[in-house]
């Protein structure tokens, strides 16, 4: 998830207005956000509880969707606190505006910030934390604080020595000193070191509650017939077949469609089968996935709106020794994770409670509040793992969250709103469709002189559509490509189109594209020069020795430039996100047309890794979330009727498709980046780059076909 | 009805055509056992009945009346089966959705093959997705548990 470099207006949800804010220039909202009342003194409070039977519970503010929050934010506080990681417990923030992200300035999890974000002020609760255990006992002990030192969970002075929990009360009397001095980095003893996630014994004995795992006094589940076509509108409905089914309770009408309220699931959803609707289908029942693309490959012949310019691209253009050429094409895609999405809510004595698995509870409170007409601190917010995110458990109409709101105000029941399989690969918010139209001049050596990249997509946005501005998701990675800065002409320019489809960010959000862009357009090129893939882009990136370092590891790694068994073919790439690099070396053979991708090697420089294998794992799971989209993902639209609707048509990679990998984490040291993205950009230009390679076929067109 | 859920006897009420999932979940109140597609083709409600690994999300409950159903709240008591030793010290899970079907379905397949190949775990796991990606260490881990069950250590 990233957001985008203006304020946005979440108007659908009835006038609300937010200030926001995006990570490119993020530094300055941080400013901006202690500015605006972020809180002056150390939350020690917020973040952090030791127990009278010396246990260590960190509140984290982000949300556990599988990325090791739940692991690596309390890592982040013990290794200042000194506590004994055995101690260490870790629970999920309530909903408050002391948790607010410190680059969003609302509650939310997303753009691949938690760590880098929290870094520094977990540091500081923890040192602040050991200062004031450190204070107590020198009161309890009358020696001055100077002398005693923490260590493992206890506090030491000559032969005295008390644990965290006897020292606990005392200390949270005292004031949080107000900068406490942090670990020189040498002498971490838990940050850079791997350590094992925190929920794995919960999470591989069913302990673990998920949203969907919510049970309470009483409680109902929910199921919503949602309009067939983005829009429509309820016309009217027949409820009394759904009524007679054994275990509904009740029928009701919410902005969404029409809620069929039950015992159970399975009562819901044979409920809800019975149900029948009449819709005004509205404008978006021509939509047409085939006729949306078609105008797109139109749209990017002429210049949009510019999101990048150096020199004069035409000039440069009609001067080159060569041309190039290509145009590249991505679908509409559903994130699907594993949990559907889900939401449970209590509505009494003019409190809402809502227990779900969500990435946006700052917002979430806010739109539940509004919906009850109650102000939001009247809004408690219970977050549950997340069976799976990528973006999709944040949406800036809070559609899951506010839909079952809108049931439990409207059926009087203490309801879980559950969706289907089918309802989360039709209910919208898509990656969106997007085209690329790249043309590109080289000299006589071969080298790139001249670039004019053009775009065509939705932009992720809430609101008003913004008719004279681009969306920096659908340029980023290609506006501010380490390439285009060598490449002495270029223009970059985006068209940003209106429809009816719900878009948003996916798993590296406009990189999911733009990656692939670029990346298979540098290898385009080097073919056209006949020159080794990644010598061009040693030229290409040279000056830039942080990019050229990862480049260089995961092709030394992968043996580059050597010899492959017949039948194999390799392919690079390697593109920076959320302030992280990453290369990709992939290894490939193709079987009767299907492409099948054997190993990957990886390599990222995320500045600092904090559990190092963490980040390994999110490496590993963004190359199979990527190559998910390469081989298979798309989301086709008929008549306005999404096309696929489960894991048989929506198909994700499968055990015997998961690649091998080594991953490689470089600790350069440099500023901190994210790692739960990252990993999925890079994957689908080094297969379709070595699928070239080992055939001469380009894919330019998602997911892949060799037809 | 009565079920037989991780040895204990239980009397449900229930339709017939109720999945057994739901019984498990919405009527007994096991939420181990997950939700992911309601059609057998993602393997997150994967239980046992006698042993053998099969989708509770399209097993009607009448089929189960009279076998031993064993979800993973019943597989071990403290977290020691083979398989949840084998994922825990391989750090397998992400967001740990999918997992209980993962590790009800290797669980299942070192049982009947306490050997398994590297094609025979491929072949026995591919009903079971996982969005995270986390397959390269499930794979590692159902070869792990194998070698767990049999001793080795």
């Amino acid at each position: 998830m990233s957001l985008s470099r203006r304020d946005f207006l979440g108007a659908t949800a009835g006038g609300l207005v937010l200030g926001f804010v995006l990570p490119r220039s993020g530094r300055l909202l941080v400013a901006e956000a202690v500015a605006a009342g972020a809180p002056a003194e150390i939350p020690v409070n917020a973040f952090l509880r030791i127990g009278t039977d010396d246990t260590v519970t960190v509140l984290i503010n982000h949300s556990e969707m599988g990325q090791g929050v739940w692991t690596g934010l309390p890592m982040i506080v013990a290794e200042e606190l000194e506590a004994s990681w055995s101690s260490i417990r870790v629970e999920h923030a309530p909903a408050a505006p002391v948790y607010a992200h410190m680059l969003f300035g609302i509650q939310a999890t997303g753009g691949s910030t938690s760590t880098w974000t929290e870094f520094d002020r977990l540091r500081k609760v923890g040192a602040a934390a050991r200062m004031m255990l450190i204070a107590a006992a020198a009161k309890r002990w009358k020696v001055p604080a100077a002398e005693i030192r923490a260590e493992n969970g206890v506090v030491i002075h000559g032969d005295q020595k008390l644990s965290y929990g006897k020292l606990a009360a005392d200390a949270a009397k005292l004031p949080p000193p107000a900068d406490p001095p942090l670990k020189d980095p040498k002498d971490w003893k838990i940050i850079g070191k791997s350590h094992k996630r925190l929920d794995t014994p919960d999470k591989i004995t069913g302990r673990a509650r998920f949203g969907v795992d919510v049970k309470l006094p009483g409680l109902l589940t929910a199921m919503v017939e949602r309009a067939p076509v983005f829009g429509a509108k309820v016309k009217s409905f027949k409820a009394d077949a759904a009524k007679k089914v054994a275990g509904v309770r009740k029928v009701v009408q919410v902005p969404s469609g029409v809620a069929v309220v039950a015992e159970n699931f399975w009562a819901a959803q044979k409920g809800r089968e019975a149900l029948e609707v009449d819709w005004e289908l509205g404008e978006n029942a021509t939509l047409d996935t085939d006729k949306i693309i078609a105008d797109y490959r139109e749209l990017v012949k002429k210049p949009g709106l510019e999101a990048a310019k150096q020199g004069d691209v035409d000039a440069a253009l009609a001067g080159a020794a060569k041309k190039l050429e290509a145009v590249y094409e991505f679908p509409y895609l559903a994130h699907a994770p594993m949990e559907p999405l889900n939401a449970t809510v209590r509505l009494e004595r003019g409190q809402c409670e809502i227990w779900a698995g969500t990435q946006f509870q700052g917002l979430d409170q806010k739109i539940a509040a509004k919906i009850c007409g109650i102000a939001p601190e009247k809004v408690q917010i219970h977050t549950l793992f997340l069976g799976g995110g990528f973006g999709r458990r944040a949406t800036v109409t809070s559609d899951f969250i506010s839909e079952a709101v809108e049931v439990a105000k409207a059926s009087g029941a203490v309801v879980k709103t559950m969706w289907t399989r089918e309802d989360d690969i039709r209910g919208g918010y898509y990656r969106p469709l997007f085209v690329h139209r790249i043309e590109a001049g080289l000299d006589a050596s071969g080298k790139p002189v001249a670039w004019r990249h053009t775009v065509a997509g939705q932009p992720i946005q809430f609101g008003p559509p913004r008719p004279n501005t681009v969306d920096e998701a659908a340029v980023e990675g290609v506006a501010d490509s380490a390439y285009l800065k060598q490449i002495g002409a270029h223009l970059v320019t985006a068209h940003s189109t209106t429809l009816g489809v719900p878009v948003l960010w996916w798993r590296s959000v406009g990189n999911t594209h733009t990656a692939f862009a670029m990346e298979s357009f540098v290898d385009e090129i080097a073919a056209a020069s006949r020159r080794d893939p990644l010598e061009l882009r040693r030229e290409l990136l040279k000056g830039d020795p942080r990019r050229l370092k990862v480049l260089e590891t995961a092709a030394e790694k992968a043996g580059w430039g050597q010899k492959l068994p017949a039948g194999m073919g390799r392919g690079l790439a390697v593109h920076e996100s959320f302030g992280s690099i990453v290369a990709q070396v992939a290894d490939v053979s193709v079987d009767q047309g299907k492409i099948r991708v054997h190993k990957v090697v990886c390599a990222i420089d995320c500045g600092t890794a904090v559990n190092p294998d963490g980040v390994v794992a999110q490496m590993q799971g963004g190359i199979v979330y990527g190559l998910s989209a390469a081989l298979y993902g798309a989301v086709h639209i008929k008549n306005g009727r999404v096309q696929e609707s489960n894991f048989d048509d929506y198909r994700i990679v499968r055990m015997p498709d998961a690649p091998k990998t080594e991953v490689i984490v470089i600790s350069s040291g440099e500023k901190m980046g994210g790692a739960g993205e990252p990993g999925t950009p890079p994957i689908a230009p080094a297969v379709a780059n070595a699928v070239f390679a080992l055939t001469g076929k380009r894919l330019r067109s998602l997911p892949f076909s060799l037809d | 009805m009565k079920l037989n859920v991780n040895g204990e006897e239980r009397s449900v009420n229930a339709p017939e055509d109720m999945p057994l999932l739901w019984v498990l979940r919405d009527v007994i109140g096991l939420t181990g056992a997950k939700f992911g597609c309601g059609m057998s083709l993602c393997g997150c409600c994967t239980v046992h009945l006698d042993g053998e690994a099969v989708r509770s999300c399209t097993t009607p409950v009448s089929k189960a009346v009279g076998k031993k159903i064993l979800t993973i709240e019943g597989l071990s008591a403290d977290g020691s089966h083979p398989c949840q030793r084998a994922w825990a010290e391989l750090d397998v899970v992400q967001c740990g959705y999918c997992q209980p079907g993962q590790i009800m379905n290797a669980a299942a397949l070192i049982a009947a093959k306490p050997n398994p190949t590297d094609a025979e775990i491929d072949a026995a796991m591919k009903g079971n997705l996982c969005r995270c990606g986390t397959y390269e260490r499930i794979h590692a881990a159902v070869a792990r548990a194998a070698q767990l069950a049999g001793g080795k250590t």
